[in-house]
């Protein structure tokens, strides 16, 4: 911000701190903020409580995947194709995979390439729903209308098709490729929803107000609008999250995704379907892995969900 | 009416033509070779290559290649395979499985997940609503190919009440599991939908209006609340189309039924773009096609959106 901002942001600051009312309110009722509120109440499920521990142990495992496959297993570096296969044991819980490999410690290194997709796609889909969101719902017009048209055109993408239709021309990508395509094809659902609470917003009273105290276009959307648009989008990116790591994985089970020898839950469970009557470990760890993740995503947007809109109390 | 039927129309023109333009930008124009992407793993002679280019226009100037591509699209050509045959012909008689698929997953999604959303829904906070809700959140969260292998190994194989695999049986039996595995997602979903909807509902001031002129609960549920509720559920179940598009793919290659998503399946296997990018491009039309017809349906359905 430049200097020239100054006086309407000062006046700005003045029409938000008014000067206190002179209603006396007993100091037993104080009122929360809805924020305090929704935290008070998510603070008291316990599922979300085992939604934050679960996710904690797989953000553990996603950052630290040698300190844990070496705490939790003994040689879990060492394959021997004489153990492909084999059942869980007193000392390989998981079982071994099709290379003999310990199977815990392949399903823990598996946890990265997912969580970073997830969220990184959530992050980026995110920032383009806010900005544009902003932008289109505050000035309308004709940048509105291209956004939209433009929106209308990716959601016409289904997620899992769409990708498979793009990353089947690109053999060679990587992770990074993933993310910006699952982003390219993810961004539509966060920013409809910014752009309608934006033009609720941007009518509302309080905003005229500060319009006409003389806070500035950009001051107006950043300080007075995304505070209270925001909540809406956050509790989709939750489950966003989710999605985009089930998505992920179905992609790599389809052989479109990662390629080996990258190593991931999707591919994991790729390599098991083969062997699933006989095997069924092979199966069910990553499985068990990954639907906790995405169910842990899930529950936490839900929780938030309901913490945060006050029609459904 | 007839407004909203053409302003709807020339709404979806330029989806389809952005769609369409944006896999085939994706596909063709972004950076790497795609001939070489096409082609997998094996080199390309450079004989091929030059024949190849002509052949997909790519020395043309976009606009130039995209119309090509277009009017192959709008003719039914989907392009050819590496040996020479047309992904349409290849596709011909897959598209009855998938369809059969499709209808099967879909009435059971309509079917089950509203019955379980209206339950749930009528019995707030009492045990079957937290089975309901607990259920359907696990459903969401395990992939369709674990919920698929899963189903397969116990009603399939252990308890053998259903066909393993396969369509020798018909059209429904042999669709029954599949169709449940390719629903379990959307099932959820609607009766999560359903349940929160009636919920919202069933606080208004016009159902307390039909209760207090003492008409039966029943009466009040279905002809009142429900008809209000159902909206943004049918809303879902339009566009869960095309899910079950993409969902096919999985469900059908678990199944071994020779529909269109096995044939998809096995391509991406082979490393056979043409036919990938050519099915995948007919399946995204057909999904655009039914969000458009229900658009309509639904102008149909509720005034509000008609005279909007």
């Amino acid at each position: 911000m430049t200097d020239t901002t100054r006086a309407p942001e000062a006046a700005g600051e003045a029409a938000e701190h008014p000067a206190p009312p002179d209603t006396v309110r007993p100091p037993s009722q104080e009122r929360a903020s809805l924020g305090k509120d929704a935290w008070l109440e998510l603070r008291a499920r316990p599922t979300v409580w085992a939604a934050v521990v679960t996710l904690f142990l797989m953000t553990a495992m996603a950052l630290a995947p040698g300190i844990l496959t070496s705490l939790l297993t003994e040689g879990g570096d060492h394959c021997d194709l004489a153990d492909s296969k084999l059942g869980p044991s007193a000392g390989h819980p998981f079982g071994f995979d099709l290379q003999g490999c310990d199977y815990l410690a392949q399903v823990i290194r598996g946890t990265r390439p997912s969580l970073i997709a997830g969220l990184a796609v959530t992050a980026a889909s995110l920032l383009i729903a806010v900005v544009l969101g902003l932008l289109c719902g505050f000035y309308g017009g004709w940048l509105d209308a291209l956004v939209s048209r433009v929106t209308d055109v990716f959601f016409g993408l289904p997620f899992v098709l769409g990708a498979t239709v793009i990353l089947v021309a690109f053999p060679d990508h990587g992770l990074g490729a993933m993310i910006l395509v699952l982003t390219v094809l993810g961004w539509t659902t966060m920013t409809r929803i910014m752009r309608s609470q934006v033009i609720a917003l941007a009518d509302a009273d309080y905003v005229r107000a500060a319009r006409m105290l003389g806070a500035r276009p950009a001051r107006l959307m950043v300080r007075h609008i995304l505070p209270n648009a925001i909540t809406p989008v956050i509790v989709v990116a939750m489950l966003n999250v989710g999605a985009v790591i089930s998505g992920e994985a179905t992609l790599d089970f389809l052989g479109v995704g990662l390629q080996y020898p990258e190593v991931s839950w999707g591919l994991q469970l790729n390599a098991a379907q083969a062997f699933v009557l006989d095997h069924p470990h092979l199966l069910f760890f990553p499985a068990l892995f990954l639907s906790a993740t995405v169910l842990s995503f899930i529950l936490l947007g839900d929780a938030a969900r309901d913490a945060f809109d006050p029609r459904l109390k | 009416m007839w407004r909203f039927v053409a302003r709807r129309l020339l709404h979806a023109l330029p989806v389809l033509l952005g769609t369409t333009f944006l896999i085939y930008t994706l596909v063709f124009v972004l950076p790497g070779d795609p001939i070489q992407g096409l082609a997998g793993d094996k080199p390309v002679p450079p004989a091929v290559l030059a024949e190849l280019r002509a052949r997909y226009h790519l020395d043309d100037p976009l606009w130039i290649q995209y119309t090509h591509y277009l009017t192959g699209l709008l003719t039914g050509d989907l392009g050819t395979t590496f040996t020479g045959r047309r992904v349409s012909d290849l596709l011909a008689d897959r598209w009855v499985v998938t369809l059969q698929l499709g209808l099967t997953a879909w009435v059971l999604e309509v079917i089950l997940g509203m019955a379980l959303g209206v339950w749930a829904g009528l019995r707030k906070g009492k045990w079957d609503d937290s089975v309901v809700l607990f259920g359907t959140t696990l459903v969401i969260s395990v992939p369709v190919f674990v919920v698929g292998y899963m189903a397969q190994l116990v009603f399939g194989v252990q308890l053998g009440w259903l066909p393993v695999a396969g369509t020798e049986e018909g059209w429904p039996f042999a669709f029954l599991l599949p169709g449940l595995v390719l629903a379990s997602f959307g099932l959820a979903y609607v009766a999560r939908l359903t349940r929160s909807s009636l919920i919202e509902n069933l606080r208004a001031d016009y159902v307390r209006t039909a209760h207090s002129k003492g008409l039966s609960r029943r009466r009040v549920v279905v002809r009142h609340t429900l008809r209000n509720s159902l909206i943004p559920v049918v809303t879902f179940l339009g566009l869960e189309l095309g899910g079950l598009m993409a969902g096919a793919i999985v469900t059908e290659y678990i199944f071994n039924l020779p529909g269109v998503g096995q044939q998809l399946f096995q391509s991406i296997q082979l490393r056979e773009g043409p036919v990938v990018v050519g099915t995948t491009t007919a399946l995204v039309l057909i999904f655009l096609l039914a969000n458009l017809l229900v658009d309509l349906l639904y102008g149909l359905l509720d005034p509000r959106i008609r005279h909007d």
